[in-house]
């Protein structure tokens, strides 16, 4: 069961790479120059926050849980290093505050649900709206900008070649976040988690702890995507970064991650992310505007999950039909072999 | 005391007790804080302002008993309103009737793809709704081309519905889009309560395994909670259109979040099995009671809504599950032992017989 499981994720991994690059080389034959560098690094620009939170939310899937709060953190955290900007402190102080924020926004989250037991969707729709209104409450409706000249070029500018800072630091986190989850006991303990709370606790693990972790990753990694986002865009709002959520979820269930935890990798979701950026990339210059591209990444959703069940149930039935065929009992368990169904001893 | 209490009353019971008192508390807090504030007006706006979220919540509980969602009821809002919207700026007069169950049939129809990708196609509710709420929405945008419809291209009766109203009552008028909302809970609770279905429903969203086992139509059943959900989101729809008149692309978008956040407050398990049509429409009325009256105190600043209402859904969440929790433990230990007091009874009268 195991072995079918992982190969299925790995065959997963080479459709997605499949689609990926048909995608691109599609684009780049109706675009000169769309598959150089340059214009790849503008593309994932264009997403470079959301494809943060969408590391951070990987995990939280894997361990069986959601995050609907992402999106309002960010916007929090935006306001608070705005606000104290604002009230004459240094950015570099708002920004450290901000992060905390962010680590806090995690652990309330984290409390309620690996402690209280509350069920996550719950929790973090209460969050969603909770945190943004702190954003509001902050900064209310007004746009707090005029931020210091470094501070902009961070979100904006490149830094080493065609990268620019946000870009550089999503190549570390993707490094950190793969290492973290595929090589270390913290990422088997997400996948443990995500297979069985039960079993996580008998073998040992302080599982409220390490769900509580999970969720404070995902608040600080919000917070930070929040920063970058008010760099990127000279401005903190409280409306900011509005159903980013459904955005990220989206990228991290076409990725390969099940919905119901306990399975994905870490090379689905950044080709995913990739995926899906080209994707619309490739739809707006084909003149198919924004709303759309959604709708069109919305069905690749449901036909990700769609087909290969119903290419599960033609193939379950045939076998069915086949085994009809061969009479009742099928064929005798060979001599030593365990009958299916057998207790295990 | 606390047994005889027990004796009485079942947990969801007491659910439903918890929120009206939360409510009246809640409104008597405001008119001592608010001049003015117990007011037919104060009454109207509240009312009127839970309708669209208080019926289309009676489909989404339908849902979330199964161990389902349905988030898509935003787009499925924006789109019936459009559609039914933009044909009838085209027509002449149209009756009422037709246009109710236009709303009502192709909102159905927009919930049986859902309902058939779910029980039929085994995709989580979560990945369906959270694609076709960008599906439909797509829908919209494509149909639309980015128009808008307006209200004077609306029939009068259309427009003339949210300032109308059924009966009143000393002064305090019930409108139409919240009487509405009456009949779809009250319709609703008959269902979930009496009629096979409901009761089913309830099962499937307690303990599946132990439903499939019972040779329940599962999948059938799930069908039709989404067809349900769409058909309420199709009225959804046809309010939105009489009330906003008005209608553009993001016509009823984040309408989700508000309608889950009703039921949830409501007392409607997330994870299936609990709930009731009375516990949504009491979540709606508080959650646009605290929203309506924070506008008009001067204690806190309006900036602060978000703030609060985040705190109410998550107080909501982890009172309902907490105490209730607590409860049920002991309405189970009183049955108990009840049980065992009559039966040692039985078997003292059975022992003196021989």
């Amino acid at each position: 069961m195991a072995r079918s499981l992982r190969g299925r994720m790995r065959g997963w991994d080479v459709m997605l790479f499949g689609i990926l690059a048909v995608v691109v080389t599609w684009n780049a034959i109706d675009t000169p120059g769309y598959a150089s560098m340059q214009n790849q690094v503008n593309l994932l620009q264009l997403g470079i926050e959301r494809s943060i939170v969408v590391l951070a939310m990987a995990f939280v899937i894997i361990s069986g849980e959601i995050d609907l709060s992402v999106a309002s953190v960010m916007a929090l955290s935006g306001a608070v290093a705005a606000a104290m900007f604002e009230r004459g402190m240094p950015i570099e102080l708002g920004i450290l505050v901000a992060l905390l924020v962010g680590l806090a926004c995690g652990a309330f989250n984290g409390f309620w649900i690996a402690v209280v037991g509350l069920p996550s969707l719950a929790v973090t729709l209460a969050t969603l709206i909770g945190f943004r209104g702190l954003a509001t409450m902050l900064i209310e409706d007004r746009s707090i900008g005029d931020f210091p000249q470094w501070f902009d070029t961070m979100g904006q500018s490149s830094i080493v070649g065609p990268f620019t800072f946000s870009i550089l630091l999503y190549g570390v986190l993707v490094i950190a976040a793969a290492v973290l989850l595929h090589l270390t006991g913290f990422g088997r303990i997400t996948y443990v988690i995500g297979n069985s709370k039960d079993v996580a606790r008998f073998s040992g693990v302080r599982v409220a702890w390490a769900r509580i972790r999970i969720f404070m990753m995902s608040g600080t990694i919000a917070a930070l995507a929040g920063v970058l986002y008010t760099a990127r865009l000279g401005s903190a709002r409280a409306s900011t970064a509005e159903g980013f959520e459904l955005d990220i979820i989206t990228v991290v269930l076409l990725g390969g991650v099940s919905i119901f935890g306990g399975s994905g990798s870490m090379l689905g979701v950044v080709l995913s992310t990739f995926l899906v950026l080209n994707l619309r990339n490739g739809l707006s210059l084909a003149g198919i505007e924004g709303n759309t591209q959604t709708g069109i990444v919305g069905a690749l959703l449901i036909l990700s999950v769609l087909l290969p069940n119903i290419a599960a149930s033609v193939q379950d039935r045939r076998r069915r039909r086949t085994a009809a065929r061969d009479g009742p009992g099928g064929t005798p368990p060979a001599p030593g072999e365990i009958p299916e169904g057998a207790p295990a001893s | 005391m606390m047994d005889a209490v027990l004796r009485r009353v079942r947990p969801d019971q007491v659910r439903e007790l918890t929120l009206v008192v939360v409510l009246v508390a809640m409104i008597a807090f405001f008119a001592i804080q608010i001049p003015n504030y117990l007011s037919p007006r104060t009454f109207t706006n509240i009312t009127t302002g839970s309708a669209i979220i208080a019926t289309v919540a009676v489909g989404q509980v339908l849902v979330l008993l199964t161990r389902n969602v349905d988030l898509s009821v935003g787009s499925i809002v924006g789109l019936v309103a459009y559609t039914v919207g933009n044909s009838l700026a085209g027509m002449g007069d149209v009756n009422p009737v037709i246009v109710i169950l236009l709303c009502m049939a192709m909102g159905a129809a927009l919930g049986a793809i859902n309902g058939a990708i779910v029980a039929y196609g085994r995709v989580p509710a979560i990945i369906t709704t959270l694609g076709t709420l960008a599906l439909f929405r797509t829908g919209l945008v494509v149909i639309s081309g980015s128009k808008t419809v307006t209200t004077d291209k609306l029939p009068d009766w259309l427009v003339s519905i949210p300032s109308t109203s059924v009966i009143t009552i000393a002064g305090v008028d019930i409108r139409v889009l919240f009487g509405i909302a009456l009949v779809a809970t009250i319709v609703g609770q008959v269902v979930l309560r009496y009629l096979p279905y409901g009761r089913r429903l309830f099962a499937i969203g307690s303990n599946p395994d132990a439903a499939r086992v019972a040779g329940l139509p599962i999948r059938r059943d799930v069908f039709f909670a989404f067809v349900g959900s769409g058909m309420m989101a199709g009225i959804g729809g046809f309010m939105w259109l009489g009330k906003f008149g008005n209608i553009t692309v993001v016509s009823g978008s984040g309408l989700e979040l508000q309608v889950v956040a009703a039921a949830v407050v409501g007392g409607v398990n997330i994870f299936g099995g609990a709930g009731s049509m009375f516990g949504a429409l009491l979540g709606a009325l508080l959650i646009q009671t605290l929203q309506t009256s924070l506008l008009r105190w001067l204690g806190i600043s309006q900036f602060a809504l978000d703030a609060v209402l985040g705190a109410l859904i998550l107080f909501a969440v982890a009172a309902d599950a907490i105490i209730l929790r607590r409860m049920q433990e002991a309405w189970v230990r009183v049955r108990r032992q009840d049980d065992a007091r009559a039966r040692a009874s039985r078997d003292g009268e059975a022992a003196r017989g021989t």
